[in-house]
């Protein structure tokens, strides 16, 4: 079992989605969610994922394919 | 005598023992390093500051290291000039600039470095690492070298030679990284958690962001313990930005300023600008962008401390301007010809973001305002080389050089008719 610490960010079209239901329930991955932030046009979903590890990396691919911005949670860290 | 407590999580408040850890465990909110600001007011005073070595030491009491055995290539304490004829080309006529440029591998990441390559060396790291497409890179290696620490650099594979040598010349185990630059922080946030090594940005960040804040210390004590009415600064991650205000507020906490009312004012390029648009949208949330721009140094599409930048204009009752890759050219030839400092293509920025903001009203003429130059232009040489005049090529005789100077003039002044 891996885990991996993920920020989603939501485009305005998908808020209203289950898309983190779905990544739970398609790829057998558990999904515990620990800060968001949704507003009208826009959200974000600070969340671990517990899974095997190639369960989590095609469950993200999926969720990036539906247009999720999905990110490590320290942000960008290739620096200048 | 330790005056660093805990951290603590930014989100939740929680604390922490002062560990090499850098998100909380509840929220995965950042950690921030905390400190004992009644010892520090009690302790701490001007004198005993100026008795201090020359460099981001003097301030070590407000830095989170514990020992004595300091990682040192002596960081820190650089020029703060009064800029007279850059202010007069922008109409200001209290116009500083901090050069960074002069750290000891011409960039303000020294700063940081210093910092996160002792406190990794008192929590018993043996490696120091980044992923960097430069300053970073350079300053990592050098710090690690004069630590005896081993060394693992990630950079882009399509990264510049010169900046692939100023980062090599150490002699660190330097790593060419093919794929786009997603890939790149995918891989270096999956490297941080394989590895123990003091992944500098990453999971010794609290510690690294700290060294930043000797930027705001400096320009105070060298302003005569004054606070500056404006601060203008580059972003990246925004980590700087955050950090030089937190210096200000800090040094008023522990008394040794009087006033802090400085407008922290925030520059990027438009090819990469997440903070930036998201200010001027008056939104608290960061769109993360991929970045498009010469500066690309500041080029973080997805800055971890962005929200926390946004947080630190609106309580300064700052301002933020984003510039096109034409007016950074622009503005570091300015600055090149101004005051004779050659800065990379951040300093670029940070000067038409001020000439921006001069024009529009937004700094006035009588404020005292300090731009922070923060890295060297010999670095970024590709940016601005078609911009340059061409030298006169004379065969050696006193006619040839009379000859050639008429015309160079006729041609100077034909474009000026
Ligand atoms: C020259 C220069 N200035 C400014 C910055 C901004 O740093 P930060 O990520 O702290 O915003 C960087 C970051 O790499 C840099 O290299
Ligand atoms: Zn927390």
């Amino acid at each position: 079992m891996a885990k991996r610490r993920v920020m989603f960010t939501f485009p305005q079209e998908l808020i209203t989605q289950p898309v983190i239901y779905n990544l739970g329930h398609k790829y057998s991955v558990v999904t515990n969610i620990r800060r968001a932030d949704v507003t009208e046009d826009r959200g974000w979903v600070v969340l671990e994922l517990e899974g095997k590890e190639d369960a989590i990396d095609t469950g993200l691919q999926w969720v990036r394919e539906l247009g999720v911005r999905v990110d490590p949670i320290e942000g960008d860290v290739v620096a200048g | 005598m330790p005056y660093v407590s805990a951290l603590r999580c930014r989100e939740c408040s929680r604390r922490y023992p002062l560990d090499p850890i850098h998100v909380c465990e509840f929220c995965f909110g950042p950690l921030e390093v905390v400190y004992d600001y009644e010892a520090l007011a009690r302790d701490l005073s001007r004198k005993s500051i100026a008795r201090g070595p020359l460099s981001i030491w003097r301030y070590r009491e407000l830095l989170p290291v514990l020992g004595e055995d300091l990682v040192d290539i002596n960081a820190g304490f650089t020029p703060l000039i009064k800029a007279h004829r850059l202010g007069q080309a922008l109409g200001l006529e209290e116009l500083y600039i901090k050069n960074d440029c002069v750290n000891p591998t011409y960039s303000f990441k020294d700063r940081v470095v210093a910092v996160a390559s002792t406190r990794a060396r008192e929590l018993g790291f043996d490696v120091l690492a980044c992923a960097s497409t430069g300053n970073l890179a350079g300053s990592v290696a050098a710090h690690a070298a004069r630590a005896g620490m081993e060394a693992y650099i990630f950079i882009p594979s399509d990264l510049e030679q010169g900046k692939v040598l100023g980062a090599a010349i150490y002699g660190p185990t330097l790593v060419a990284v093919h794929g786009s630059y997603d890939q790149e922080n995918r891989l270096c946030s999956e490297l941080a958690d394989h590895y123990r090594w003091a992944f500098v940005n990453i999971n010794v960040r609290p510690y690294y962001a700290e060294g930043s804040k000797t930027l705001g210390y400096e320009v105070a004590e060298q302003l005569g313990w004054r606070a500056p009415d404006f601060a203008v600064v580059p972003l990246a991650s925004g980590s700087l930005f955050t950090k030089i205000w937190k210096g200000l507020k800090e040094l008023q906490q522990i008394g040794l300023l009087d006033d802090v009312s400085t407008h922290m004012v925030a520059t990027q390029a438009t090819g990469c600008s997440p903070i930036i648009t998201a200010y001027e949208a008056g939104s608290m949330n960061i769109r993360p962008v991929k970045p498009n721009t010469i500066a690309k140094s500041l080029a973080i599409g997805n800055p971890a401390d962005g929200y926390y930048a946004l947080k630190t204009i609106q309580e300064s009752e700052g301002a933020g301007a984003a510039v096109s890759d034409e007016e950074v050219v622009e503005g570091i030839k300015l600055l090149a010809e101004t005051e004779g400092i050659f800065a990379e293509t951040a300093g670029g920025v940070v000067v038409a973001g001020l000439r921006r903001l001069a024009q529009a009203g937004a700094i006035p003429r009588q404020a005292l305002t300090v731009a922070f130059i923060t890295g060297n232009g010999l670095k970024t040489q590709e940016a601005v080389a078609e911009h340059v005049q061409a030298p006169i090529t004379i065969e050696p005789t006193l006619s040839a050089f009379q000859e050639a100077l008429e015309r160079r003039q006729a041609t100077a002044s034909a474009r000026a008719g």
